[in-house]
């Protein structure tokens, strides 16, 4: 059995972005990158998978800019077997995304296909959905554990007010939630190994895809950001102060 | 133009945040509740009593009975010809269940939107809340989905016409297993008022039961938990506040040993009063909270519990 992960080079997530002044976009030039921490718990629950047995052989697949390769050489260095790097510099919508995704599950015909639940830059939380519509395929979405048993995948799904399971059958498409797993750190052997490990380019063009964006953003803005208040120097004043803010 | 709301229901009763959604929806135009399920009647007679909603949808068939988003999905595309908007509040619901009916309508979607400016003009948070976006889009069909304390809930008083539509064919692609929710003897999450959250400073889920709990109890409060202390399970997942957690705007926000990192932050930054305790003078949640105090929670917290309680 085969898993396709896919993963996202993004902002790291300790990073506080900045508004360009001009309202044009998020300033990210020479902030530290990182692979997105949902796709990290992707490829570590497939990595898993195929330590339990229970897969073959793990793709990962990213789209974008020529840095992309650093996060697949990440995820070859956490166990994937071999890269395929969708490389384009336009942005990308995450309906074009699912588009993409399915055009390589198309060439590789996965029965497991993993991604992150959200990426924390756009934070849509819509890919992994979009291509199980696209493949007709069932998704598991939120996924705080995945158990594969026979043709079919048993997924416990985090939801308002605690959790689900259901039954998938194969080839399903699985989106991973923070507690699915803890991802492991690679060590130096194994980012030595993964520079071995074959990466395959493709393009949007290649793939059949139109790129277009659909959606225009047209103004980026700071939020009005909550003031710092006052430090008060019992529980007493606090009460006091709450009372009179009415909030109690 | 006619908007599609897909309402979330267990069976009982309509869940709250629709009525959210509903609000949003009526500023974009005629809003058309769809409630499907097995056995709707008594949520469709809640649904039609909504204010804002203009025509309740009923699809009653024993492939929806579980909110499944293939058996959903196929129903809202078949409905779609009608509307240009379909949407949902951006709850667990509704964030499964939209992409998929956007990617069948080959249509883009809205997630999470926080303001709506005009018909084709949406605005939304990014980056865990600390960039906000204007996203246009002229297309023929949109997918929305709402960020629930961003709008009020409708209210009653309404009277809509209540319509069956036809159920479309089963997908059996996915099979429903079991739920476990576990009971609140408390408000819900997002609905509340006042909301305790307790951070990594607890030290135990001991500790958190005998602080946050009584706190919480003597506010009429909801519990929240900051990630790290989920993940050290002094909490369940689903008390978590934040990016990857549940957003939440109460009237007053206690955070109690949570230092205050951007991805919590993104879940509470709307609330009204924030009040932070923390031994720690320079934790980030000072920076946002209106009034904080600097000191041992073990020994502020019960003072403060009895204080309210008097």
């Amino acid at each position: 059995m085969k898993a396709l992960v896919a993963v996202k080079r993004v902002v790291d997530y300790n990073v506080k972005v900045r508004v360009k002044s001009d309202g044009s976009d998020v300033d990210i030039d020479n902030v530290k990158m990182s692979m997105n921490p949902f796709d990290e718990i992707a490829v570590e629950e497939a990595v898993r998978l195929k330590e339990a047995g229970k897969i073959g052989e793990i793709v990962a697949v990213s789209l974008g800019g020529k840095k992309c390769e650093e996060t697949l050489r990440t995820a070859l260095a956490m166990g994937a077997d071999r890269a395929v790097h969708v490389e384009t510099e336009v942005a990308l919508e995450p309906l074009v995304v699912a588009k993409l995704l399915k055009a390589v599950a198309d060439k590789e015909q996965p029965q497991i296909l993993l991604l992150g639940k959200q990426a924390i830059d756009d934070d849509a939380n819509q890919t992994a959905q979009m291509l199980a519509a696209l493949l007709n395929a069932p998704q598991g979405t939120f996924a705080g554990k995945v158990l594969i048993e026979g043709n079919e995948a048993l997924v416990t799904r985090e939801i308002d007010g605690g959790s689900e399971t259901v039954a998938l059958k194969l080839p399903a498409v699985i989106s991973a939630d923070l507690r699915l797993n803890e991802p492991r750190y690679v060590k130096l052997p194994q980012i030595m190994q993964a520079k071995k490990k074959p990466l395959e380019k493709t393009t949007p063009e290649e793939l059949g895809v139109s790129t277009a964006l659909r959606l225009q953003a047209v103004r980026y803005a700071e939020p009005k950001a909550r003031q710092a208040g006052e430090k008060v120097g019992s529980v007493a004043e606090l009460v006091e102060k709450l009372k009179a803010a009415k909030a109690v | 133009m006619n908007v599609l709301v897909i309402a979330e229901h267990d069976g009982q009763t309509l869940n709250p945040a629709t009525l959210h959604a509903v609000t949003a929806a009526a500023k974009l135009g005629e809003v058309h509740l769809l409630v499907a399920g097995s056995g709707v009647e008594n949520i469709a007679a809640q649904a039609a009593r909504l204010e804002g909603v203009a025509k309740v949808l009923t699809a009653d068939a024993p492939h929806y009975a579980d909110g499944l988003a293939e058996e959903l999905a196929p129903l809202a595309v078949s409905l779609a010809a009608e509307y240009r908007y379909l949407t949902a509040a951006a709850d667990a619901f509704g964030k499964n269940l939209m992409p998929r009916i956007a990617a069948l309508l080959d249509c883009p979607q809205v997630s999470d939107l926080v303001e709506i400016v005009d018909a084709d003009t949406f605005v939304r948070l990014i980056y865990a809340g600390n960039a906000l976006v204007t996203l246009k889009c002229t297309e023929a069909k949109l997918v929305l989905t709402f960020r629930t304390t961003a709008f009020e809930a409708a209210g009653s008083g309404g009277n809509a016409q209540i319509a069956a539509v036809p159920a479309t064919p089963a997908q059996n692609l996915s099979r429903f297993i079991g739920r476990e929710l576990p009971q609140l003897e408390r408000p819900e999450l997002t609905q509340a008022k006042v909301v305790v959250s307790g951070g990594k400073g607890l030290g135990s889920k001991e500790n958190f039961d005998a602080l946050i709990l009584p706190l919480a109890d003597a506010l009429g409060a909801a519990v929240g938990a900051s990630r790290a202390a989920v993940d050290a399970e002094y909490a369940p997942n689903d008390y978590q506040v934040g990016q990857t957690g549940k957003v939440v705007a109460p009237e007053l926000y206690i955070a109690v040993g949570i230092s205050g990192a951007i991805q919590h932050v993104a879940g509470m930054q709307d609330s009204k009063t924030v009040v932070a305790i923390n031994k720690d003078p320079e934790a980030a949640i000072f920076n946002v909270a209106d009034y904080g105090i600097v000191g041992d929670l073990f020994e502020i917290v019960p003072e403060l519990t009895a204080a309210l309680k008097a």
